[in-house]
């Protein structure tokens, strides 16, 4: 029911990008961007060269799906880690995911009540770097800031720099030190549409963390336009499924589990955040009476 | 006759690689030397920097070396970074302290002693197309008078050939912004066509090998392509290879001995109540 009134009005889906600095968020947001619009028949601008993300930027653009409209809003975030403590870094990323929850629950306890403005955050790929060495302390201490607030989904950033055989062992060190440090990111239930598969296969908590590639440089490969990363010794795709997970994650956030990461966020990571506000609340109303 | 003997006994040689956990130290350093020094392998959970060392006695061009590699450990892993590289530093300090006890004896024997002092720091840049740390700069600047500094770009076959042109000027921008007295970049013993000016060298190490065409070659197997690490158009691994081992071994170490040594020298002794009349 949800889905056909949303079939009507269309969903908003808000993505931020997080992660230490250089590792290709703007990148990313841009192909997503680009391969998006592409895919509608127009052409984005050859590659150019990315500037260092300063402040919190917002874009949305608008897809249409099997007749079904989403509006997608990308958030890029400036990366950390580059200064000498780090210990507080995690803040204006908090925040930005509290004002929009703030925001929120604002328009919704109006008398008077509109059709709400939906600015909270669904899904924060959070970007690891292709170390070959699990998780630093720094995202271990991020991600357990952000984890009760916002659908984590973990990528390792340029995965064009780790061969199959490192690919395969940073993600099993990254899936084992998230449980070792008990942190919890999103988890991507079976959807109805593919019980027909063998499940092994299409599970798509397998790829997590997702081992993504991204490049804003165009290039014909066999003849269709591909975004690429060109070494001298070959050219990585970015939507080459043998060479990053790009593709599968995309599909996998703004089409298959797209209703799933909205749903989740209103009613268990935006209720949980009411509650708490509440309770903070609930003391000053009791020294009132 | 004396000069025979100091070529059987060989010489020292220390190299000190400083790099974040996993940025292909170890890796590099097997590449160079040809084989497998077994280090460690280390998370970045490490609570503070330390240093580990491994040393081997090897052949390189017909000369006996003996070969001493510190590296540092989780580097640049903790949250709050402010105390840097205080082991790192010290290390290279008792290594000039123990050279300069020897110095300071009646009855010394500096033809056997065991030099240990640092010749030269291999300071591996990530490959981020970005711009130095912080961290990078404020310990590079406190090293820069300690040691030889060789900056390099590692795991260069993650970054474009464009990127990598831009990244250098950028990299060699800031250390002319920031003072940073790099071996090659700043010094004035250096003639305009040494090969030492195309410093920062991108450089790329593996373990893995192929035979092609009955030789066996180091590589890096992406299900795209193949990186040849001594392929002069993947990498400025043989450029940097030529100049530790052979065009620049020398100068490294005569640089140090007169140089970082001396001052480090100096310095104790005027501490230590000397003076010149
Ligand atoms: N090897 C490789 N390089 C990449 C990839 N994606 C981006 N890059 C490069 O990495 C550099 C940084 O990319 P950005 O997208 O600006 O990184 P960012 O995370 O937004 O950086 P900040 O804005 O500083 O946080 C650029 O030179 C990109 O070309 C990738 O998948 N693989
Ligand atoms: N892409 C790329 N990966 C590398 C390179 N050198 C090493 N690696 C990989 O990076 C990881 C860490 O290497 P290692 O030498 O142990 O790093 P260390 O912690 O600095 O000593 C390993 O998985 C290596 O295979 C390189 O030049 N390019
Ligand atoms: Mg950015």
């Amino acid at each position: 029911q949800i889905h056909q009134l949303a079939a009507q009005n269309g969903f908003e889906l808000t993505m931020m990008v997080v992660g230490e600095s250089g590792l290709g968020k703007s990148t990313l947001i841009n192909s997503l961007f680009l391969a998006d619009i592409y895919e509608n028949g127009e052409y984005g601008k050859p590659g150019q060269r990315m500037p260092q993300t300063m402040e919190i930027c917002r874009s949305t653009v608008k897809l249409e799906e099997s007749g079904v409209e989403l509006a997608l809003t990308l958030v890029d975030t400036p990366g950390y880690g580059n200064a000498i403590d780090n210990s507080k870094c995690w803040s204006m990323i908090l925040e930005e995911v509290d004002r929009a929850y703030e925001h929120y629950l604002d328009a919704e306890s109006r008398i008077n009540r509109t059709r709400i403005v939906d600015t909270r955050i669904h899904c924060c790929l959070y970007f690891l770097a292709p170390t070959g060495r699990g998780l630093k302390p720094l995202d271990i201490e991020f991600m357990k800031h952000l984890q009760h607030k916002v659908n984590i989904i973990p990528v390792i950033a340029k995965a064009d720099t780790m061969t199959v055989e490192e690919t395969q062992r940073q993600k099993k060190r990254v899936c084992e030190d998230l449980e070792k440090h008990e942190i919890r990111v999103y988890s991507f239930p079976m959807t109805d549409d593919d019980d027909d598969e063998d499940d092994a296969t299409t599970d798509p908590q397998n790829l997590v963390p997702f081992a993504i590639c991204s490049s804003t440089h165009e290039l014909s490969v066999d003849g269709k336009a591909a975004f690429v990363r060109q070494y001298p010794w070959g050219i990585a795709e970015v939507e080459n499924p043998s060479h990053s997970d790009f593709c599968q994650l995309r599909d996998l956030v703004i089409r298959t589990h797209l209703h799933h990461l909205i749903t989740h966020t209103h009613e268990v990571l935006y209720e949980h955040y009411r509650s708490s506000k509440m309770q903070e609340m609930l003391p000053k109303s009791g020294n009132l009476q | 006759q004396l000069v025979n003997k100091a070529m059987k006994r060989g010489f020292d040689f220390n190299i000190l690689c400083i790099g974040e956990t996993g940025i292909g130290k170890s890796t590099l350093m097997d590449s160079l030397f040809k084989r497998e020094f077994g280090d460690q392998v280390h998370t970045h959970s490490e609570a503070n920097v330390t240093v580990e060392k491994t040393k081997v006695a090897l052949e390189e061009g017909g000369v006996n070396l003996r070969l001493t590699v510190v590296h540092s450990v989780g580097f640049g892993d903790q949250l709050d970074k402010d105390a840097k590289a205080t082991e790192i530093i010290s290390y290279i300090d008792q290594q000039y302290q123990q050279y300069l006890s020897e110095e300071l004896k009646t009855d010394r024997n500096m033809v056997d002693l065991d030099d240990s002092r640092i010749h030269v720091c291999l300071y591996f840049i990530p490959p981020t197309g970005r711009s130095l740390k912080a961290l990078d700069v404020a310990v590079l600047k406190e090293l820069q008078h300690k040691v030889n500094i060789v900056p390099i770009i590692a795991k260069a076959d993650t970054i474009t050939p464009e990127e990598l042109q831009r990244f250098k000027r950028q990299i060699r921008g800031e250390f002319a912004e920031n003072e940073i007295e790099v071996f090659g970049l700043h010094d004035e013993d250096i003639q305009d066509d040494d090969p030492a000016l195309g410093l920062p060298f991108s450089v790329i190490g593996s373990r893995e090998t192929v035979i092609v065409n009955g030789e066996t070659i180091r590589v890096r197997q992406y299900p795209w392509g193949l990186v040849e690490i001594e392929n002069e158009e993947h990498s400025e691994f043989c450029k940097l290879r030529e100049m530790l081992l052979r065009t620049h071994m020398e100068r490294l170490r005569s640089r140090t001995h007169q140089k970082t040594y001396e001052a480090y020298r100096k310095a104790q002794m005027v501490e230590m109540g000397f003076a010149d009349n």
